[in-house]
C-alpha cells in the first residue's frame, strides 16, 4: 500500500498531467513538515541509522490554539456524558414503576439521560476529529482486482489437478451415484417440516354454526332475542354460543346482523334466512380475512377497515367496490323456543378469503 | 509523554498477540486503508448502527419476553387492562412496557431502529443506484443488499406481529389471507405455517425463532460478506479532482475513520434515545389483545410495509374459479407481482446495463446522477411507483385528511401506479438532461464574471474565468462523449458494415437500447479538443468563445452511436 499518485492507466480522464497538480497543501500531507516536527527534533530522537522515515501521519493538527480550545470543549462533553451515564443508574435505582405516571417519568428520565450519554459521546468525538487531528487527504492505488494470469493459470492447475487427483472427473460412477446419492439427501430434510400443520381438509369450507345455535353478542356474550334488535339501521357483531372464546372458531364464524326495515331487503339476498328483517352476514372478509366492521347506515354499506372493499347490506352483501372479488357469505337465522335469534344451519359455502380449492 | 506508552502498550499487548498470530503486517494494512468522504457514505453506516442496536434492545427484550399464546389474565401495572384475557406474549409485552425498568424505553428504541433501519436500507440503495456504485465489481454487493432488504422487509413483519395486540394480529390475519391466496401451494403453505387453522396457537413462537435467530443469522452474515466485500474492493469515491479509477483518496482508518465511525454509532443511539424518550411508537396497550373479530379503523402496517398494503387496495376484485380451483388474482398479484418485479429487475439491472452498453470494466468512481439521465429517470420511476403505492397503503387516512373521496383516491392510485412512473421517468430525464447543459455550458464558457468588454472594433463581449479544477474535475468527470467512457455498443468495421449480430432482432434491441441508455448533451468540438488547458483559459479570451463554437460536431473520443442526437442541443447552448 504504498501512498503514490493515481496514474489513471485505465480511464485516462482526458488530461492526466493537468488533472494532478504538483502537490498541494491538502492533497499530500505527507513530507510537508507538521509543526510539531521541530519539536520533536529538539526532544533528541533516538538515535537511528540511516535518514529519517518521513512520517506517515502529522503529529499536530495545523491550528494550535484552536485545538487547545476543542480539547476543553470535548474534555466537557465527555464529562458531561459521564454524568448522564451515572444520571442513568441513579433514574434506574431512584425511579419506581408501580403506575403509569412512574413509568412515564422513569422513561423521560432514563432517555433523556441515554440521549445525552451517547449525545455528547458523538458530538465530542466528532469535535475531536476535527479541530484536534491533523488534517489529512491521502491517496493510495487501486489495482484492478482480477487476479494476474499467471496466478490464474496456477489456479486452474491447480484445481484440474486436484480434480484428476480425487477422480471426480474420470470416475463417472462414482460421480454419478455421489448425485444421485445428494439429491434424495436434500429432500429428506423438507419431508421433516410435513407435521408442522395438519393438511386443510375440507375445514375452510366449514364453521363451527350449527342448526340451532343461539347467536351470542360479541362482548356481553349475551343472546338475543329478534324483538330486542328492533331498531332499522342497527349491526352488531355475533358469536356462536359456546365458542366466544375459542379464537380459531371466531376467525371463521364471527357474524354480524343488521336490520331492516320491511321492504328493505332485496335479492340476492336470501330473504328465508332472515328473521323480522334481520339479516346475518360473516364478518370475515373474502378479501383477506379482516373483520367487516364498518357500518353507514344511510347507504347500507359495509366496508372492511383493512382494504376498504364495499358491501351492499341490502343485497345480499354483494360487492360495490374493493379487492374483495365475493359477496359476504349469508348465515340461515331463524328463532328458538324462547324466541332467541338461531342459525338454522352452518354457512352454505366458505367463509373469509378465497383459496386454491374453494371452486 | 503520549509516544512512549503507546510504545509500552504495544510491547506487552500488541507482542502477545503478534507472537500467536503474525498480524502486524496485515494490522498495519488495515489502518493505514483509506476511506473516501461524502456525507452520502454514511447511509449504509446508518443501516449497520441501526442493525446493532437492533441486536442490543433485542437481546434485552427476550429476557423478559414470552413467546406464548396460551391464555392468561393480565394483573399488572396498566389499569386499564387488569382482568383481561390475553395471550401470555401481550401480556409480558405490557409487563416489558410498564413493569420492567427501562423497558419501555428498550421497546421504543428497538421499534426506532427497525424503522430506521429499513429505511437507511432504502435511501443507502437509491444512492447506489443513482450514482452507480453497483458498477462492475460490485455488482455481487448489489445482490447481497437486494437479499438484505428483502429479509429486513420480513424481519421486520414478524417482529411487530410478536406482541399479539389487535393491531399486529390484524397484519397476521392479512399475511395469512396472502399466503392462503396463493395458488396450489397456498392453503397448505399456511396450514403448515400456522399449525392448522388460523390463527392457533403456535404462530408467535414459530415466527419468534424465526425473528430473533434464523434471520438476524442470517443477516449477520450478510452484513459481513457485505463489509469484507467493501473493504476487500475498497470503497468508490465520488468523482472530484485527482480522484481516478486506479487510486483512492480519504483519510485512513486509524484514526480518522476509526473515530468518525464510532462517533456515528453514538450518534445515532443518541438520536434513536430522543425518538424513543419523546415520540410514542406502537402503544400496545391502546390497541387490546388480538381477537379475530375485532379490528381498528385505520390500520396501517409499519412504513416499509405499505406498497404491499397498497397494491391490496387498489387492485380490483379479479378472481376466476376454474375447474373447481379459485385465481384469487385480487390478492396475490398484488401481494407478489409488484414487489417482485421491482426486486427482480433491480437484481438484474447491473447485467442489463452492461450487456446495453458493453461496458465491462471496472468502475470506482461514482457517476453523477444527471449524467446518466436513462438510469437516473428509471430510479426516479421506480421511487414514483413504490410511492403511489406506498401512499395508496394509507388511502382512508389521506382520503380523510385531504377530503377526497376514498373511492376517487383509490381510483387516482389506479391511474397513477402506472402514469405515475412514466410521467416520472420523463420529467427526471429532462431535468438530467437540463442539468447537463448547464455543466456544458460551464464547461465551454467558464463562470460569467459580469464584466462586459469593448473590443477594438466595436463589439461587446462578456468576460468569463474559468472554472476552480475541483469543481471542473466534477463538471468533466463522465460526461457523455468525454474519452474515460468506453466504447459502447456493437461496432461497426472499417467499411461502415455494421457487424452481424447487430442485424438479429436482439442486436437491434440492444442498439436501440444503447441510443436510449447514453442519451446525453455533449460538450461543443472546442471543448473536445482543447481538453487540458485549453478550455479554460481559451474561452477567458472573447476571440476563442466565437472561434471554439463554429461546429456543432459531436466531440472527440470513441464513436458512440447516441451523442450527436444532442448535439444540435450543444450547439445552441454555445450561442
Amino acid at each position: 500500500m504504498s501512498e503514490t499518485e493515481g496514474s489513471g492507466q485505465e480511464f485516462p480522464s482526458g488530461d492526466g498531467a493537468e488533472e494532478l497538480p504538483e502537490p498541494r497543501a491538502p492533497h499530500r500531507v505527507i513530507g510537508t513538515p507538521p509543526p510539531a516536527e521541530a519539536r520533536t527534533l529538539l526532544e533528541a530522537p533516538p538515535a537511528e541509522e540511516g535518514p529519517v522515515e518521513p512520517r506517515w501521519l502529522p503529529a499536530e493538527p495545523s491550528d494550535l490554539p484552536q485545538a487547545k480550545r476543542a480539547e476543553r470543549v470535548v474534555a466537557a462533553l465527555f464529562i458531561l456524558s459521564m454524568l448522564a451515564s451515572i444520571g442513568f443508574i441513579a433514574a434506574y435505582i431512584g425511579l419506581e414503576l408501580g403506575s403509569i405516571g412512574g413509568v412515564q417519568r422513569s422513561n423521560l428520565a432514563l432517555g433523556v439521560a441515554m440521549s445525552v450519554a451517547f449525545g455528547a459521546l458523538a458530538v465530542g468525538a466528532v469535535i475531536w476529529v476535527k479541530y484536534l487531528m491533523p488534517k489529512v487527504e491521502m491517496t493510495e492505488e487501486r489495482h484492478p482486482l482480477a487476479s494476474s494470469p499467471q496466478e490464474r493459470a496456477e489456479f486452474a492447475e491447480t484445481f484440474n489437478e486436484g480434480a484428476e487427483a480425487s477422480g471426480f472427473v474420470k470416475r463417472k460412477l462414482l460421480r454419478r451415484t455421489l448425485i444421485a446419492a445428494s439429491v434424495p439427501l436434500a429432500v429428506a430434510p423438507l419431508v421433516l417440516l410435513r407435521d408442522m400443520g395438519p393438511l386443510p381438509g375440507t375445514s375452510l369450507r366449514h364453521t363451527v354454526w350449527r342448526k340451532g345455535m343461539r347467536l351470542l353478542v360479541y362482548g356481553p356474550n349475551t343472546p338475543l332475542r329478534a324483538a330486542d334488535f328492533a331498531i332499522p339501521g342497527q349491526m352488531i357483531t355475533v358469536v356462536p354460543d359456546g365458542y366466544q372464546d375459542d379464537l380459531d372458531a371466531l376467525a371463521k364464524a364471527t357474524t354480524i346482523i343488521l336490520k331492516f326495515a320491511p321492504g328493505q331487503l332485496m335479492p340476492p339476498t336470501n330473504l328465508n334466512w332472515t328473521v323480522d328483517g334481520i339479516v346475518a352476514y360473516s364478518k370475515i372478509c373474502t378479501h383477506v380475512g379482516c373483520p367487516v366492521a364498518l357500518y353507514e347506515q344511510t347507504t347500507h354499506h359495509i366496508l372492511c377497515p383493512c382494504h376498504q372493499s364495499t358491501f351492499d347490506a341490502t343485497r345480499g352483501a354483494e360487492v360495490l367496490f374493493g379487492p374483495a372479488a365475493r359477496p359476504l357469505p349469508q348465515l340461515p337465522l331463524g328463532t328458538d323456543a324462547q324466541g332467541f335469534l338461531v342459525a338454522t344451519s352452518d354457512y352454505h359455502e366458505p367463509v373469509g378469503p378465497s383459496f386454491w380449492e374453494r371452486g | 509523554m503520549t509516544k512512549s506508552k503507546t510504545e509500552e502498550a504495544l510491547e506487552g499487548t500488541g507482542r502477545f498477540f503478534d507472537d500467536r498470530l503474525r498480524a502486524a503486517r496485515a494490522t498495519t494494512a488495515f489502518l493505514r486503508k483509506l476511506y473516501p468522504d461524502h456525507w452520502t457514505f454514511l447511509l449504509g453506516e446508518i443501516a449497520l448502527y441501526s442493525f446493532v442496536i437492533l441486536l442490543l434492545t433485542g437481546t434485552f427484550l427476550t429476557l423478559f419476553f414470552q413467546p406464548s399464546m396460551s391464555e392468561v389474565v393480565y394483573h399488572g401495572v396498566y389499569t386499564p387492562l387488569r382482568g383481561v384475557r390475553m395471550s401470555e406474549a401481550y401480556a409480558s409485552t405490557l409487563n416489558i412496557s410498564f413493569d420492567v425498568r427501562g423497558g419501555l424505553l428498550m421497546r421504543q428504541v428497538h421499534h426506532w431502529a427497525a424503522l430506521l433501519f429499513m429505511a437507511a436500507i432504502f435511501v443507502h440503495m437509491l444512492r447506489i443506484f443513482f450514482t452507480a456504485a453497483y458498477r462492475k465489481p460490485r455488482e455481487l454487493n448489489w445482490l447481497i443488499g437486494i437479499v438484505m432488504l428483502t429479509l429486513g422487509l420480513l424481519e421486520g413483519l414478524f417482529g411487530y406481529s410478536l406482541p399479539d395486540d389487535l393491531l399486529s394480529g390484524t397484519g397476521l390475519r392479512i399475511t395469512q389471507g396472502v399466503l392462503q391466496s396463493i395458488p396450489i401451494v397456498g392453503t397448505y403453505g399456511s396450514y403448515f405455517l400456522f399449525g392448522g387453522e388460523y390463527p392457533g396457537n403456535i404462530i408467535i413462537p414459530r415466527l419468534y425463532i424465526i425473528h430473533v435467530l434464523l434471520i438476524p443469522a442470517l443477516l449477520l452474515a450478510l452484513i459481513s460478506a457485505h463489509l469484507f466485500l467493501m473493504f476487500h474492493q475498497k470503497h468508490t469515491q465520488m468523482p472530484g479532482k485527482g480522484r481516478t479509477n486506479a487510486n483512492v483518496i480519504g483519510a485512513p482508518t486509524y484514526p480518522y475513520f476509526a473515530a468518525k465511525t464510532g462517533a456515528f454509532f453514538f450518534f445515532i443511539f443518541a438520536v434513536l434515545g430522543l425518538l424513543s424518550t419523546f415520540a410514542q411508537i406502537n402503544p400496545i396497550w391502546l390497541f387490546g389483545p388480538y381477537n379475530p373479530s375485532g379490528i381498528t379503523a385505520g390500520s396501517q402496517p409499519d412504513f416499509y410495509m405499505g406498497p404491499l398494503e397498497g397494491a391490496l387496495r387498489i387492485m380490483p376484485a379479479w378472481e376466476w374459479n376454474v375447474a373447481g380451483h379459485t385465481f384469487a388474482f385480487n390478492v396475490f398479484i398484488p401481494a407478489l407481482v409488484p414487489l417482485g418485479v421491482l426486486f427482480t429487475a433491480a437484481a438484474l439491472w447491473p447485467f442489463l446495463e452492461q450487456w446495453i452498453t458493453g461496458d465491462r470494466s471496472e468502475h470506482h468512481v461514482n457517476d453523477r446522477p444527471r449524467n446518466a439521465p436513462t438510469r437516473t429517470g428509471l430510479g426516479m420511476a421506480a421511487v414514483t411507483f413504490w410511492g403511489v403505492l406506498w401512499l395508496e397503503g394509507a388511502n382512508d387516512i389521506l382520503a380523510d385528511q385531504l377530503q377526497i373521496p376514498l373511492y376517487t383516491l383509490t381510483w387516482i392510485a389506479r391511474v397513477a401506479v402506472f402514469v405515475g412512473p412514466v410521467v416520472a421517468y420523463w420529467v427526471t430525464k429532462r431535468i438530467c438532461l437540463g442539468l447537463q447543459r448547464k455543466d456544458a455550458h460551464l464547461l465551454e464558457h467558464g463562470v460569467e464574471t459580469g464584466i462586459i468588454r469593448q473590443l477594438p472594433t466595436g463589439e461587446y463581449v462578456e468576460l468569463t474565468r474559468p472554472v476552480d479544477d475541483e469543481k471542473l474535475a466534477v463538471l468533466e468527470y463522465n460526461r457523455v462523449g468525454a474519452p474515460e467512457l468506453p466504447p459502447a455498443g456493437p461496432a461497426e468495421d472499417a467499411d461502415g458494415v455494421p457487424a452481424p449480430e447487430t442485424r438479429s432482432a436482439l442486436g437491434r434491441l440492444r442498439l436501440g437500447l444503447n441510443r436510449v441508455v447514453s442519451e446525453g448533451i455533449p460538450v461543443g468540438d472546442g471543448h473536445g479538443n482543447g481538453h487540458g488547458d485549453g478550455h479554460g483559459n481559451g474561452h477567458a479570451a472573447p476571440a476563442a468563445v466565437t472561434a471554439g463554437e463554429q461546429g456543432g460536431d459531436p466531440p472527440d473520443g470513441p464513436a458512440r452511436p447516441a451523442p450527436d442526437q444532442g448535439g444540435p442541443d450543444g450547439g445552441d447552448t454555445g450561442h
